[in-house]
């Protein structure tokens, strides 16, 4: 197929680049250069989906960002895309789109029979209509409307993509390479300021590559390409196309997203698809322009109605005509350029202007071009279904009120220009409060709230002249105040066209006996009849208007509707624009990929991952590794087909009986020192701490100021003022910043310094009745013998020449050490302990067999201490000291702390012991008790006892004190099971503690 | 994302930071008898200001000082930071 509307000549596309590219199944050709959007229109292609909520024909509305229809499903190297526009998506070979929102097909949409059927959705309809009866919605609402609706498909396959994120730093940020950006980015970088200068699309020079002006006796895209090169070639400025700056935050941060690779076929190797920017920016220039705002008749939304200024980007940029026989309706001198542009290009166009005799310099031209122009006319609505076929228009009385006799005449467009409205997006974002400037019925940036300026058309100046003035000087003067130089720049000459004052009429009224659709937002639907029932309804508020009728709220954020719904509310409500305050401007100004936004931080990368020294020598070992907070820990050592159950149980079962030996380096270490050191221990802890001699060792839990357990651990003193905390592996980092905040904040006075010694030394416990033994050999020279080194003693030694700390405690509930050496160390420790181990037949162990152990014992750890326990609760309040204060001790009397009833951990069996009881279960009295059945307890954590052969659990119930030897039931309607239990004491393997001892 | 000045490192992003609370908070001497009023006061009651607010944040990811930032609640200015042991004018 030929590009029939294509130009022979012109246009900054590659016409020595040939592509092939797809469209709902169908190839087509475009150059390089080409947009989606611009490539289908030189092929004639003007339907491209279906509405959202009426599935009525679309077609192409602009040529930019502000598109509210031509948003399709992007197939790129065998992934797929939802929600991109067609008028941003630059060609590539072989690129494939669909079209979205319609079913069957785009040329046959069932859904489309609603508009037929006149079944019109008025506003409000989902609220009413879907609200009752409510079991409607699963039957028959929900599975209709997703059918129905819906803006594309997203994958559901891994995205194999990268996506980057950039931190920068500058002194300007400036947002748009038209003609404010481009001269204030000069000027600033001229004087010596770290620039960046950002542009959405790929071409820089924003209205400059399609407006007929001169500059310093250039064209307009000459100048700006040549201040381009320019500036690239400064080290101080970073230029970027395909670039949009889509959030402006706090603190003068912004974010802007790099579309890197989406204009390839394939992304580059090493290369990521899009990079998003954070940019700290001293000061932000808001170049971003405007954009045009759309008349309002019947049928507007019609495939071949399109914004006038679209139309002549496709000419001048692409070299395509949207018509050949093209309406030109107009409220200013905008459209006037636009079919100037056609007729250049041998296109007769036709004017209707709204105005009644307007009179300038490019209206002259037009006249003089032979141009047929009609004042005082309208459109008054489109005909045709899927393209537009003919035009009734009418002569329209001065005050806007009645149409003259309706005509028809035939066209294959309509180019609307109804003004211009700011891009005050980013502006808003920052806080900037904007007011409403009358002479061009818009709001622009008022008083700044961060550092912003926002410059040229953004900012309500539509002159070429004055915009490049102002934006001179406020590049010049900005970069002055960071960079101190002060190269004044030569200002160029400029020769543009004087434009007449535009026409405020942008309603055509409905002739008599007509109801044609007036929209307002294209790609939601909202039409001028759903805004008035909404007003009817007594909606008042914009913000409420806006969600009743859905106005502004598509994934175009209504660029192009916004204005026009506000004007319809002040004319019916007879206020002003200002008075009726415009909705609230959120980022991001385009819809962002959640790739982009999640970055690299995905899959492994999700999280860092720490590994312990001995991290090889357990993959080496079969070790089956789980996430412990951060860390990667053995979770058991797999023999031959053993399962995580068998594997466990062989694990606890070996250090019952002989010993065995477990990585605990990922446990939190916290070095203390200082003269006033036990005295921090002693206010952090509950118990007393002031008399702990050197070289020994202590178990201490500390609370919250409320008196919840925060933590537990051991604490050994090394030397008369340094001591060694330990801490669980998930609580360390808030433990050492609770110690700093208490010596920062609260007692400074105290003279003692903490710091995070975890990474600094390997930890391996040794436990078993056997564990002595083993010890005997991995350190000779020591006196290891139960008064040498007795329970809760350390000592420091060498194991084969390496530094080492030896701590005798015990987390197994048998005989234990711990030895500490430097992490450089630990792989030399542990296969030393494993070799010297054999004869005692040592065997590494992982922590699901050092849970088992330890529930078994009753001792607590993270399941219990889950921030709602006290120490009561978990049978630690022997350790509360009555005689000195402590962190959280003031809380401790609390009326529901101390009720008699409390709950307490407990342990658990099952009668037939044999049935596993699962983590979580709640714990009733009667198994058959109507709904809601009262929960006592809960099961904080099972094992398989591994001393008793059968199932044991922890649990924390009500009045556990008194409810030892009660039989009550588990519930789990998790996993369907009611299992009968007996409670028991938490001490299920030596209660008396004599093997720690021994 | 705020930019915060930390008194030992300078200018540097909320994402090295994390937020402690309202500095004004003085935690009651300990040993001391008190009223389970002024105790509550301390544990849980917290005014949520409009406006400018003394407020603790500690420099994690940094120099792991505490330090106090006054801050706009509403407008996220911040005027002034001072080191946790600073007297404040
Ligand atoms: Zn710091």
């Amino acid at each position: 197929m030929t590009q029939k509307f294509r130009l022979e000549n012109g246009g900054l596309i590659n016409r020595n680049k040939k592509l092939s590219f797809k469209f709902n199944g169908k190839t087509y050709y475009g150059y390089e250069g080409d947009t989606l959007a611009s490539a289908l229109i030189a092929n004639g292609v003007h339907l491209v989906g279906r509405s959202f909520k009426y599935h009525r024909p679309r077609g192409f509305f602009g040529a930019g960002v502000d598109e509210p229809y031509a948003i399709v499903q992007l197939y790129r190297n065998n992934e797929t895309e939802p929600n991109i526009k067609a008028t941003e998506q630059e060609l590539f070979e072989g690129l494939e789109a669909k079209s979205v929102n319609c079913w069957p097909s785009v040329n046959f949409d069932i859904g489309a029979i609603n508009n037929f059927l006149k079944i019109f959705l008025p506003a409000g309809f989902y609220y009413k209509t879907f609200m009752w009866p409510k079991s409607f919605w699963y039957r028959v609402y929900e599975p209709f409307i997703r059918k129905a609706a819906g803006l594309g498909v997203a994958s559901t396959k891994h995205d194999k993509e990268r996506y980057e994120h950039k931190y920068e730093y500058c002194d300007l940020l400036i947002a748009g390479s038209g003609p404010s950006g481009l001269a204030s980015a000069y000027a600033a970088a001229k004087n010596g300021a770290r620039v960046i200068l950002a542009e959405d699309k790929p071409r820089f020079g924003g209205s400059l590559l399609t407006s007929d002006v001169n500059i310093g006796n250039q064209s307009g895209e000459d100048w700006a390409n040549s201040i381009i090169s320019e500036l690239k070639e400064m080290p101080n400025v970073v230029v970027k196309n395909r670039s949009q700056v889509f959030g402006y935050y706090d603190h003068n941060m912004l974010v802007m997203l790099e579309k890197v690779s989406d204009h390839l076929p394939k992304t580059k190797k090493h290369h990521p698809k899009q990079r998003l920017w954070y940019v700290r920016a001293k000061q932000v220039l808001i170049s971003s322009g405007s954009i045009e705002r759309p008349l309002v008749f019947g049928n507007n939304d019609t495939p071949g109605v399109m914004l006038s200024s679209a139309a002549k980007e496709y000419l001048k940029v692409y070299g395509v005509l949207v018509g050949k026989n093209p309406l030109v309706f107009t409220n200013n001198d905008s459209g006037y350029e636009t079919a100037i542009e056609f007729k250049k290009n041998g296109i007769n166009p036709i004017i209707l202007d709204s105005r009644v005799n307007p009179q300038s310099e490019i209206i002259d031209e037009a006249i003089n071009l032979g141009i047929k122009i009609k004042f005082s006319y309208v459109v008054v609505a489109a005909q045709g279904y899927k393209k537009v076929r003919s035009a009734d228009i009418a002569k329209i009385s001065d005050n806007k009120k009645q149409l003259g006799t309706v005509e028809n005449i035939s066209c294959d467009c309509i180019c609307v220009s109804g003004f211009w409205t700011p891009t005050i997006h980013l502006a808003s974002q920052s806080g900037n409060k904007t007011k409403f400037k009358e002479e061009i019925d818009a709001f622009v940036p008022g008083t700044s709230k961060q550092n912003e300026t926002t410059l040229g058309a953004a900012n309500g100046i539509f002159t070429l002249e004055e915009t490049l003035k102002s934006s001179f000087t406020a590049g010049q003067e900005l970069s002055t105040k960071i960079t101190n130089n002060d190269n004044k720049i030569s200002f160029p000459n400029v020769v543009e066209k004087k434009s007449s004052q535009h026409d405020k009429f942008w309603c055509v009224p409905l002739p008599k006996g007509k109801s044609y659709k007036r929209f307002l937002d294209f790609q939601n639907d909202v039409a001028v009849s759903d805004i008035e029932i909404a007003l009817k309804e007594g909606y008042r508020s914009i913000e409420h208007v806006k969600r009743y009728t859905t106005l502004g709220m598509a994934t175009d954020q209504g660029k192009t509707s916004n204005l026009n719904g506000l004007q319809l509310v002040s004319d019916i409500e007879n206020k002003v624009v200002p008075a009726v305050g415009h909705t609230t401007f959120r980022p991001p100004y385009t819809p962002i990929s959640i790739g982009a936004i999640v970055g690299r931080e995905v899959g492994k990368h999700s999280k860092p991952n720490r590994k312990s020294p001995m991290h090889s020598w357990h993959e080496k070992n079969n070790a089956v590794f789980v996430d412990a907070g951060v860390w990667l820990r053995p979770r058991y050592y797999k023999h031959g087909n053993e399962n995580l159950f068998e594997a466990s149980k062989r694990e606890a079962k070996n250090v019952r009986t002989n010993v065995g030996v477990c990585d605990v380096t990922t446990l939190g270490k916290i070095d203390i020192k200082g003269p006033d050191a036990a005295e921090l221990l002693n206010r952090v802890y509950t118990n007393a701490w002031l008399k702990l001699p050197v070289g020994k060792a202590r178990y201490g839990v500390m609370l919250r100021e409320d008196g919840i357990v925060m933590d537990d651990g051991t604490t050994t003193r090394i030397s008369e003022n340094h001591y060694h905390m330990t801490t669980t592996t998930a609580q360390a980092a808030n433990v050492l910043s609770h110690l700093e905040y208490y010596l920062q904040v609260v007692w400074p006075e105290l003279n003692v310094n903490v710091v995070s010694t975890t990474e600094q030394w390997a930890g391996a416990a040794i436990a078993g009745p056997k564990s002595r033994k083993l010890l005997e050999k991995l350190f000779p020279n020591n006196d290891v013998s139960n008064e040498g080194l007795p329970f809760m003693g350390y000592t420091e030694s060498e194991l084969f020449g390496v530094k080492a700390r030896i701590f005798r405690i015990s987390f197994s509930g048998e005989l234990a050490y711990e030895i500490n050496v430097e992490s450089d160390n630990g792989q030399f420790m542990w296969e030393k302990i494993i070799e010297l181990g054999q004869e005692f037949q040592v065997q590494p162990y992982g922590t699901e067999a050092l849970s088992t152990l330890r529930i078994e014992m009753g001792h607590v750890a993270g399941s219990e201490l889950d921030g709602r326990t006290i120490s009561y609760d978990t049978s630690l309040e022997g350790l509360i000291s009555k005689k000195k204060d402590f962190i959280g001790k003031r809380s401790l009397n609390r009326e529901a702390f101390t009720s008699g009833d409390r709950q307490k951990i407990v342990g658990v069996v099952p009668l037939d012991k044999k049935t596993s009881i699962p983590e979580g279960s709640h714990l009733v009295k009667d198994a058959k008790a109507p709904l809601p059945n009262k929960k006592l307890g809960h099961i904080s954590a099972s094992c398989w006892s591994v001393e008793h052969d059968n199932p044991f659990s922890l649990a924390i119930l009500k009045d556990g004190k008194n409810m030892i030897g009660e039989k009550l039931f588990v519930m789990s309607p998790l996993k369907n099971k009611v299992i009968p239990v007996e409670i028991v004491s938490s001490h299920y393997v030596d209660p008396k503690g004599e093997r720690v001892r021994s | 994302m705020l930019h915060i000045k930390c008194p030992y490192c300078g200018m540097r992003s909320q994402n090295e930071f994390s937020y402690g609370g309202d500095a004004s908070v003085k935690r009651p001497e300990l040993n001391k008898e008190i009223s389970d009023e002024e105790w509550d006061n301390f544990v849980y009651n917290r005014k949520s200001l409009r406006g400018k607010h003394l407020e603790l944040w500690q420099h994690l990811s940094g120099c792991r000082q505490w330090i106090k930032v006054e801050r706009d609640t509403a407008t996220h200015e911040i005027f002034n930071t001072y080191k946790a042991d600073e007297e404040i004018s």
